[in-house]
């Protein structure tokens, strides 16, 4: 027998969360299909709503610049209202483990790049960093970390302007470690102080730190401050230190993007959203316009999932919620037809950070998200889509992916789950 | 004190540096200039297969007699730049038995040992060839990488105190009273001890004798002399795979054709070429239908191709040579041989020589024939010892001993960093401590970045090739700004933030060719790596735009009324979470690999 739900997300990144507790808002049995681990592993942990719309930017006010978006932007589909209702159920998602909710405005956050970033909610353990607050401050990079080189990045703020006096430094991890350790055990070993000649991890490296700073009012790390215990990590360093500790988030695999996705899978425990994981899915079985069953593969055998309603979460080109060949570029679960130019060529700019065609692929929604086929017809009565899989946003260079996660996510697990539950 | 005679080559390829290398071990003052970096040109841009000669021993036997001789001498002096992986040629049912036989002949006339396999036996040596093939030939073909082979020529070449320039091009040859007597450089950006110029600067540099060893480019240093180089250039795809869907160089086994080959080529394969000429050899149409021809027609060999992910083309220019008046039609028909031009006996115009033609696996034979005739020239009574003295990085490749305890390295990384470095391992890895991994891809190490940093200055690009860093499946996403970052602190930020964006459009340039499937989907998350998370297109610093910062949110009334402080779904105190087990699994690129 199939398992039944009224409402069934497949997904497991953002977009997918956000569907799944929106869904179970309206009082709906919401189920999650995730495959394997989301791309949150990849990104930064910062929620971004809007900071730059073509060549203009960055934007203080996200909202104040949604009416200049190109008409098939997702944002118009959703509405002001779409992406507030995204923000909220984030907000009541991660508590005050995240900041940037007191305010529309955007804050500008210093990545490990070295430029700055505007983003709508970012980690507490970034908040006392923001390039956009005052505060003399200094970069502590370490030796045998290559991802993030602070006197590299502390010139490079100063050559963006910031309002503050910057200096970086390298100094050597109390502990030494592989050379191809990975930063998780950086952060273990200040997760759990372990004993180091002279003391213990923390209090070595306040010692070094302390001996490198010139009347700075705080100082950034690159985000590996601990895992479990992140914040007495961050609470010790600033005592040890006299001033506040700020984290500087980081590339793959990024913690602060790993402890975002854990927070997220623990409220949708708290919401009662089952999750059934570690399996893809592939295929359907449709009557009448209606997708009734969602199969998938689990060791090759497929098992059916039963629902009222889907929601199509699986994400863009990086979580392969769209796939291509030499050909052409498909959504793979339900066939929903996804625009792109005929030749190859033209899916990407000859220059790097040009105007590329790939950044926008994706399903066509109709007014309530559903993917449209050429036609301009849902595919499917009952399918939305939301987050990546959704077209028409170049949310790379808009500094967008998580707002239009969050409002997607948000609409398109509403309108489901009212649909299942009328 | 007596001066030794000084001669001018100009080419920084396998054969300039070649050249240089032989000329400076013969006592001679030798200077090489080269208009990019090392392997800007031909040797930079192709497939790495050390021939065995099989390929040329029905069309073309006096090239298949010489490279049997330079593949074994290469094995000899240049180990560490070589993989003797074997080669097959594979025949398919439509393939002639006539070809088949002559090839067979033909090797064992020219030298090259060769042993017929059954179908079944090719496929014990190769599983995934197609089911339906019907017998191989196997011959000593290898893997050799230019790079690596062009950098130890220089490197041996400084070591006999030439110089070496590079990034200097020759706007000039100078003639006077009906000699060359040298000619006149105009030096570039860039920098880095083999870059001593000023950018812009022009510098006039005589000699006693010049060599123009540009390859394709001979036509065009040949009319700054007022000389005519009929070279033809003639251009060639190759496509690279992420894995290596062979261990063996795979030749089809018919006459002349494109997408024939491919060659196992370090962590990757690499499919081969189309033959076509070209007006300019650097500005020709690199266009889609090349790549899917590679991947349509070498999947009749090797099926798997055809679903096989690809990571990035390229396209590298020939500089095929026929003597006037040969007058063929078809470039793959023009002979691989090289040829020597005396430009005094040929146009009268003594005190320079071009040499053009040939091929990477002759190419310290070429070498050494203009090394003899230019010191015949110069009166100068000197032997060659290149065949015999190994290159640096190869003199001590004897056992690969366990690195992974001498250097804290990982087993496959030891492993692959002491291939890379030959003999200069102990003295590379051990320069650096902490040593981290900076390319996760193609594991490679802080120390050699850091030693390549050396030769190449601010040229990533130069580092990449040397250490194949930012060469693998995330084609530098994880790793370019990592590269960059080892700039400092000897260069400034500004000076780091330019060579990261030279590297990255580098990558950028030849990924485009691979853009669809897993590589599509590795790309998008390069773009939003550099794009979203580092936010490199909207970068104030770069931007000329002045950023109002104290219109954005400076975090003050954090806190108290963020919309969930009331909600306890907060996990800053931990508790077990689901990725407990999940903490040594991530790096690759994509987070599977």
């Amino acid at each position: 027998m199939a398992i039944t739900d009224d409402v069934l997300v497949v997904g497991g990144g953002i977009a997918a969360c956000t569907a799944a507790l929106s869904a179970a808002e309206t009082g709906a049995r919401v189920r999650l299909l995730a495959h394997k681990k989301s791309t949150l592993r990849q990104a930064s942990g910062l929620v971004d709503v809007l900071g730059y719309i073509g060549d203009g930017g960055p934007s203080a006010d996200p909202f104040d610049a949604l009416d200049s978006l190109p008409a098939d932007h997702p944002y118009h589909v959703v509405g002001e209202d779409g992406i507030r209702d995204g923000l909220r159920i984030f907000d009541e998602a991660v508590g005050d483990t995240y900041r940037g909710g007191h305010t529309d405005t955007n804050a500008l956050v210093v990545t490990y790049g070295g430029t700055v970033k505007p983003t709508a909610r970012y980690p507490a353990s970034v908040a006392t960093g923001l390039a956009s607050s005052t505060g003399d401050m200094l970069l502590v990079g370490f030796e045998g970390l290559t991802d993030f080189d602070a006197p590299v990045a502390a010139d490079h703020l100063t050559a963006s302007g910031v309002p503050f006096d910057v200096r970086g430094v390298t100094v050597r991890y109390p502990k030494s470690f592989r050379s191809d350790a990975k930063v998780t055990r950086f952060a273990k070993a200040l997760d759990r102080d372990e004993s180091v000649s002279g003391g213990t991890v923390r209090s070595v490296l306040a010692d070094t730190v302390a001996a490198e700073m010139d009347g700075q009012t705080r100082v950034g790390f690159p985000a590996i401050l601990g895992d479990d215990h992140d914040e007495e990590v961050r609470d010790e360093l600033a005592d040890r230190l006299g001033v506040p500790v700020f984290e500087v988030p980081t590339g793959p695999p990024s913690l602060l993007g790993l402890k975002l996705e854990d927070m997220l899978f623990d409220a949708l425990d708290d919401a009662g959203v089952r999750i059934s994981s570690g399996n893809p899915a592939v295929d359907f079985e449709a009557n009448d316009g209606r997708i009734d069953t969602v199969l998938v593969d689990q060791k090759s055998r497929l098992t059916p999932y039963e629902a009222d309603q889907i929601v199509l979460a699986t994400g863009g080109l990086v979580g392969k919620g769209l796939d291509s060949d030499r050909e052409q570029v498909t959504e793979p679960v339900f066939g929903c037809h996804v625009p792109h130019p005929e030749d190859r060529y033209e899916w990407s700019d000859p220059e790097a950070f040009g105007d590329h065609a790939f950044a926008r692929f994706g399903v066509v929604p109709d007014d309530e998200l559903r993917p449209t086929g050429e036609d301009g017809e849902p595919h499917f009565e009952n399918l939305r889509a939301a987050g990546g899989v959704v077209g028409g946003a170049d949310v790379a260079r808009e500094k967008s992916a998580s707002g239009v996660s969050l409002a997607t996510g948000a609409v398109a697990g509403r309108l489901a789950g009212e649909e299942a539950t009328q | 004190m007596n001066k030794s005679p000084s001669v001018l080559v100009i080419g920084g390829g396998s054969t300039g540096t070649g050249i240089a290398r032989d000329l400076a071990m013969r006592g001679l003052d030798v200077t090489l200039v080269e208009k990019g970096n090392l392997t800007h040109g031909t040797t930079g841009r192709m497939h790495g297969l050390l021939h065995s000669g099989g390929r040329y021993a029905v069309s073309d036997q006096p090239s298949a007699r010489e490279c049997i001789v330079e593949n074994r001498v290469l094995r000899r002096i240049a180990g560490h730049c070589v993989e003797m992986t074997g080669g097959l040629f594979v025949q398919r049912p439509e393939d002639s038995d006539e070809y088949f036989e002559k090839k067979l002949e033909g090797c064992r006339e020219c030298g090259i040992p060769a042993e017929v396999l059954s179908a079944e036996e090719a496929r014990e040596v190769e599983p995934y060839l197609a089911k339906d093939i019907k017998r191989a030939i196997k011959v000593p073909d290898g893997a050799i990488d230019p790079f690596r082979l062009c950098v130890a020529n220089a490197a041996s070449a400084v070591e006999h105190g030439a110089r070496i320039e590079t990034h200097s091009e020759v706007t000039d040859v100078l003639v006077e009273d009906g000699e060359v007597v040298g000619v006149e450089v105009t030096h570039q950006t860039g920098s880095g001890p083999y870059v001593h110029g000023e950018p812009g600067t022009v510098e006039e540099i005589y000699a006693d004798y010049v060599v123009n060893a540009t390859g394709a480019w001979a036509g065009q240093v040949g009319d700054l002399a007022g000389v005519d180089v009929e070279v033809r250039p003639s251009k060639g795809v190759m496509t690279i795979m992420n894995t290596r869907q062979v261990d063996t160089v795979v030749n089809r086994c018919r006459p002349k054709g494109d997408a024939d080959i491919i060659v196992p080529h370090e962590t990757t394969c690499i499919l081969g070429t189309t033959d076509e000429e070209v007006e300019d050899p650097e500005d020709y149409p690199e266009e889609g239908w090349e790549v899917d021809l590679m991947i349509d027609t070498l999947s009749e060999l090797v099926p798997m191709l055809k679903e096989a992910r690809t990571i990035r083309s390229f396209w590298g220019v020939r500089p095929l040579y026929e003597p006037p008046g040969t007058g063929t039609e078809d470039p793959t028909d023009i002979t691989r041989e090289f040829f020597l031009l005396d430009h005094e006996s040929r146009d009268d115009l003594p005190g320079m020589t071009s040499i053009v033609g040939g091929k990477l696996t002759t190419y310290r034979m070429m070498a050494e024939k203009i090394s003899d005739h230019v010191c015949e020239k110069l009166g100068v009574d000197s032997e060659c010892r290149t065949a015999d003295v190994p290159l640096p990085g190869s003199e001590d490749f004897s056992v690969l001993r366990d690195y992974m305890d001498d250097f804290n390295l990982r087993s496959p990384i030891g492993r692959r960093s002491v291939q890379r470095l030959g003999s200069r391992a102990d003295e590379v890895l051990t320069s650096v401590d902490p040593n981290p991994v900076v390319c996760e891809c193609e594991a490679v190490t802080r120390a050699e970045i850091r030693d390549s940093l050396e030769t190449a200055g601010t040229d990533l690009n130069s580092v990449r090739i040397q250490t194949r860093a930012s060469m693998g499946n995330c084609q530098g996403a994880i790793c370019c700004h990592r590269m960059a970052n080892e700039l400092a602190p000897e260069y400034d930020e500004e000076t780091v933030r330019a060579s990261l964006d030279d590297l990255y459009q580098e990558r950028w340039k030849g990924e485009r060719h691979a853009m669809w499937g897993e590589q599509l989907s590795q790309t998008a998350l390069k773009h939003m790596l550099h794009v979203t998370t580092m936010n490199r297109d909207g970068d104030p610093a770069t931007v000329d735009k002045d950023i109002d910062f104290a219109a954005f949110d400076d975090g003050s009334s954090e806190g108290g009324d963020a919309a969930g402080a009331s909600s306890d779904s907060a996990v800053a105190d931990g508790g077990q979470k689901r990725r407990a087990a999940d903490d040594e699994h991530e790096g690759g690129a994509d987070g599977d690999n």
